[in-house]
């Protein structure tokens, strides 16, 4: 399949922009295209990206001040009499502070209210530790009911949002503050659900999710140059998981990396790792943050220190696949 | 349907002796807020809200939260003489597989609104109910959330209050069920709420404080909450806990089980001879 992806991948002059404003645009297309569209807002409106919503539709849009457990449940209370709400804070507080009240009145209820992370992962930058929410990945897809998607960029991240608003269930969406490559383009498919090879390739795959995705094609780059052929597989959705494409990919590499700007316990590559693990086992690296919090300092910086970007994984795979054989059925 | 006072009274009486006996065949489940809140429940069942037993999702409907979720029995005992299901099943509450569970879920019975048992996020939720409505430019329609007092103890519970005042949502009401007891001792003793009323004035309600067990004042004072349109209205009803069984009155310890069927026995001698009558309308 042509995935449609810009031409530059890997180059000094890709285009940058921060995820969050495609939510921020696909949030005001998805109030224009259903008046029971709201949203609501933990004292974030600029910064999560709600301002065009709000300016456009005033009466449809709701402030609750810091009061993320209000957040929620006052979401909840709304979609019970028809609304679709989109419930924003930064991802440590919600779904940080609020993790019981999602539990029992958005899953066990089943109601359809999207929850919106933002500043998701350490790219938050000089903000710190408190606000660099690690842990959101592994806490949303361990509740039932809950769809759970990180999109890749701001042109993803809009089709994601305005999929969430039709899709008629509880659903989580993790965006970043800082600006990230843009690597996808309209014509790009996406689809909730859906996992992408975005380039083939048989000695191992690496699968990634969120803006990790384009830090896993410059590492294949980089591989290539060494003679690693890494088939690189975009995984926006963590939940439901797509099994056919990533077990396809799996079975034709033989070895699994997987990559999140999170910490490696429990989230993304976890999903993973559970899959083969019960249909195709075989070795799975896993790059996150290994079971410690992040700090302040500038995104890219940290993103450096942490081993979470194409570099770090690009060296991490080489020494790993030097040492760990390709297992087959 | 619209009991008068005398059959309402009746009716809270035969309630109260249901949950006993449901709790008895249950061997689980919470007495003192049931028994506590059988008037208020007999009250907005049979004579307040405007709702179809047998439409349970009717979208003219007035909500009814309960947010103090463990005080379910209450409820299902109340719907079922309703009519939204047969006094049959109140055997089943708590088995496997049962949709009367053991803590409220929205999905498992119809009419149950939400779920709950954690506490303190029932006002918020009444609060985005009522605030939805109030973009509809739906005016007729009430959402009423009853809460227990100590579960004021929660944040989010005065989230939802100043959320609430913010929006002036007069389509709110809130009855406080306040019968001074919580798990571990008297209010006053673990978490102390007074002064409740001027609490909820500094945040902007209408306030009213009622006898819990007089139907008339129950009536009369969600009239008057109906007719407040600018800000939300919380109705603080004292009531006794355990109300009906005088062994089990003012007692914390009662807020969870009984402690044998004993017990149960005796309050049923209890109920029965209340009003005079010797047994329930159902035997």
């Amino acid at each position: 399949m042509d995935m449609h992806l810009v031409g530059n991948i890997g180059a000094d002059d890709i285009a940058q922009e921060s995820n969050r404003k495609g939510f921020g645009r696909g949030l005001l297309a998805a109030g224009k295209q259903n008046d029971q569209v709201v949203a609501l807002c933990a004292d974030l409106t600029e910064s999560t990206q709600m301002t065009a919503f709000a300016e456009a539709f005033p009466e449809r849009y709701i402030d609750v001040g810091v009061a993320e457990q209000n957040l929620v449940t006052v979401g909840s209370g709304m979609a019970a009499m028809g609304k679709i709400p989109f419930v924003s804070s930064y991802a440590a507080f919600c779904p940080g502070r609020d993790w019981e009240q999602i539990r029992t009145t958005i899953c066990l209820n089943d109601r359809p209210v999207k929850i919106v992370g933002s500043h998701a992962g350490v790219s938050v930058g000089p903000d710190g530790a408190t606000h660099q929410m690690l842990e959101d990945i592994a806490l949303m897809r361990v509740l039932p009911n809950m769809i759970v998607v990180a999109p890749g960029d701001s042109v993803e991240a809009e089709k994601a949002t305005q999929a969430i608003a039709t899709n008629g269930k509880p659903s989580y969406i993790r965006l970043s503050r800082a600006d990230s490559p843009v690597f996808t383009t309209k014509d790009t498919p996406f689809e909730l659900g859906k996992a992408y090879v975005l380039k083939e390739g048989a000695d191992v795959a690496i699968m990634a999710t969120g803006t990790m995705t384009y830090q896993a094609l410059v590492a294949a780059q980089l591989l290539e140059k060494q003679g690693v052929h890494a088939e690189v597989v975009h995984v926006p959705t963590i939940k439901p998981l797509d099994h056919d494409t990533i077990l396809a990919s799996a079975h034709k590499c033989g070895r699994v990396v997987t990559a999140e700007e999170a910490q490696a316990a429990a989230g993304f590559g976890s999903a993973v790792t559970e899959l083969l693990a019960e249909n195709l086992p075989m070795p799975v690296m896993r790059i996150g943050m290994p079971d410690r919090f992040g700090e302040s300092g500038k995104p890219d910086e940290l993103l450096e220190f942490f081993g979470l970007n194409g570099k770090h994984i690009a060296e991490k795979t080489t020494e790993w696949v030097g040492r760990m054989p390709q297992y087959h059925r | 349907m619209q009991l008068t006072i005398p059959q309402l009274e009746q009716k809270a009486n035969d309630i109260r002796i249901d949950i006993i006996k449901m709790l008895e065949k249950a061997g689980s489940g919470h007495v003192a807020g049931p028994l506590d809140l059988t008037d208020i429940f007999t009250a907005l069942y049979f004579h307040i809200l405007k709702h179809d037993p047998k439409n349970p999702d009717w979208n003219d409907r007035d909500i009814l939260i309960l947010s103090n979720g463990h005080t379910v029995p209450v409820r299902y005992v109340t719907m079922a003489h309703a009519g939204y299901f047969p006094k049959e099943e109140l055997a089943t509450l708590r088995q496997l597989g049962t949709r009367l569970q053991g803590h409220p879920e929205r999905l498992r019975l119809p009419g149950m609104e939400t779920t709950s048992g954690p506490l303190g996020s029932g006002v918020s939720q009444s609060a985005g109910m009522a605030k939805a409505l109030q973009i509809n430019g739906d005016d007729h329609r009430w959402v009423y959330c009853i809460t227990s007092d100590g579960e004021m103890d929660e944040g989010n519970y005065w989230e939802g209050v100043m959320f609430a005042a913010k929006y002036k949502l007069h389509n709110l009401i809130v009855i406080v069920d306040r019968n001074n007891i919580q798990i571990d001792g008297n209010t006053e003793n673990i978490m102390p709420l007074e002064n409740l009323r001027d609490k909820w004035e500094a945040f902007g309600w209408h306030v009213q404080e009622i006898d819990g067990h007089n139907m008339e004042s129950i009536i009369d004072a969600t009239s008057m909450a109906r007719a407040i349109v600018e800000r939300p209205s919380v109705i603080i009803a004292h009531t006794i806990p355990g109300k009906g069984v005088p062994f089990m009155e003012y007692d914390y310890h009662f807020h969870g089980m009984m402690h044998n069927s004993q017990e149960a026995k005796d309050a049923l001698k209890k109920l029965r001879s209340l009003g005079g009558k010797v047994s329930g309308d159902h035997d």
